[in-house]
């Protein structure tokens, strides 16, 4: 209990002071969290609007890979993407490999089946009497996927939040193909690993409640959203 | 009078069974035609096939002169020229005002000028101007048809399809719905249709009539000829109010 305390405190110090090395390892996991889940909304919101829209052979084999996407072990998609990035792997000579590229890589493949599945799920939800009727009205295939996104955007936001909240937590694929190296590649939940093993629990402390922050602060927007569309 | 639609043998199956089969059918512009027709006559698919929503399983459906069939349907120039109402009206997530330039917005019209006068008649017109920054989720179901028929109205489509746009609702409703629509057929000189199950609202709006049965025209008339002079014993039993084997 009194190490507990005395971390919370230690936090709390170097939350205030801004201290350099927690700010420098905070801007690290926004920019790869942030990337990850630009990547995945840009290929999961549009994937997942016509998944849910169109009907094509072979949809439901894409809808059962999603799904089980969705519950991807992160440390499996580490090794994966270890090996895509390694020396003798296909995507060696690039030199992604303990970078913060690869990093991006991994989380975009956790991200992806989350977004794409949400938002799918959502256009579903959307009454197919209103997309007849925006047809009727003349709408062009570009217009009606805009105004389909448009109608399923709480599910949009939705899984944006999913997509966000499920890789700035995450640690075993982070860890194996960034490394971990200080100033570079090391995240938030690497360095609290790391922080933990050394035994400075007070900065894995200060990281374990900016990484709570970051998912509260997630959440209050959500749901500031949906009450929005819902009101 | 001018042939705006001719169908030739046109028939819609679904899982095999046939539910459409129209032999010929013209509709002419600027008339209000009112098909009328016990429930799963096939009106609703027609007014599908008309509005090239679905192609139909063989026949051919003449707009303006131009063929389309099974495999060959109009581009968005020719499907920008019509638009339907349904009887549910399916609105947009957001203002009033916004469902109802829709139609402005995608056709990439900017709302100035005359057009923006129109607008704001149109929208007064059906007592919808106090409503026009409501969300449209929140309209009651009166409100909510107004509105479509505000968002129909607005780019002036060469042809109207309305189905059965005024049911279940209140008499003050239903006559707002009613004007506009005549107003719109009388003063433009565009094309109507409305599917109705109501044969006074027929009377009340149309020009022509046909009823249609099992998929099929029983018989088409000038409306009071329809009413007052049914030749086809079935359209007899279907104005007396019976219900058709």
């Amino acid at each position: 209990m009194h190490t507990l305390i005395q971390g919370f405190r230690e936090a709390i110090k170097l939350l205030i002071s801004l201290d350099p090395e927690l700010l420098q390892i905070i801007s690290v996991s926004f920019r790869v969290t942030g990337t990850a889940l630009f990547v995945s909304v840009l290929i999961g919101v549009p994937l997942g609007t016509v998944l849910g829209l169109v009907d094509f052979p072979g949809k439901k084999i894409i809808t059962a890979l999603l799904y089980t996407g969705m519950g991807l072990p992160p440390v499996v998609v580490g090794l994966f993407v270890f090996i895509m990035f390694s020396a003798s792997g296909p995507f060696g000579s690039l030199g992604w490999l303990f970078t913060t590229r690869s990093i991006v890589v991994a989380q975009t493949i956790l991200a992806l089946p989350l977004v794409t599945s949400f938002v799918m799920t959502s256009v579903l939800s959307i009454d197919i009497a209103l997309i007849r009727q925006m047809k009727s009205l003349g709408t062009s295939r570009k217009q009606l996927l805009w105004t389909v996104i448009k109608e399923a955007r709480l599910g949009a936001v939705v899984a944006m939040a999913a997509g966000y909240g499920a890789v700035i937590s995450e640690v075993g694929a982070v860890m194996l193909v960034g490394g971990n190296i200080a100033g570079k590649t090391r995240v938030l939940t690497t360095a609290i690993m790391l922080e933990t093993r050394q035994g400075r629990f007070g900065f894995a402390l200060a990281l374990g409640i900016i990484l709570l922050l970051i998912a509260f602060i997630t959440n209050m927007i959500m749901m500031k959203f949906q009450h929005r569309e819902i009101k | 009078m001018k042939t705006i639609y001719k169908v030739e043998d046109l028939s819609k199956e679904y899982d095999g069974k046939e539910v459409l089969k129209v032999e010929d059918f013209d509709l002419f512009q600027g008339e209000i035609f009112g098909l009328v027709g016990p429930s799963g006559a096939g009106k609703s698919t027609l007014l599908r096939l008309l509005d090239f929503l679905e192609p139909p399983t063989s026949g051919v459906i003449k707009f303006k002169g131009q063929e389309y069939h099974q495999t060959k349907e109009p581009g968005l120039d020719i499907k920008r020229k019509i638009t339907t109402v349904f009887q549910e009206p399916a609105l947009l997530k957001t203002t009033v005002w916004k469902n109802i330039t829709y139609p402005l917005k995608i056709r990439g019209i900017p709302i100035k000028g005359e057009l923006k006068s129109e607008l704001e008649n149109l929208i007064t017109d059906l007592s919808l101007w106090e409503l026009k920054d409501q969300r449209a989720d929140k309209l009651s179901g009166g409100e909510a048809q107004r509105v479509a028929v505000a968002r129909a109205l607005i780019f002036k489509p060469e042809v109207l399809f309305l189905d059965e746009p005024p049911s279940n609702l209140d008499p003050t409703n239903i006559s707002i719905i009613e004007n506009k629509i005549k107003q719109y057929g009388k003063r433009t000189g565009k094309t109507v249709l409305v599917v109705t199950h109501n044969i006074f609202q027929a009377k009340r709006l149309t020009d022509r009539v046909g009823l249609l049965h099992r998929g099929e025209f029983i018989e088409i008339k000038e409306r009071d000829n329809f009413f007052n002079s049914p030749d086809n014993k079935l359209t007899q039993k279907f104005l007396a109010g019976d219900l058709l084997p």
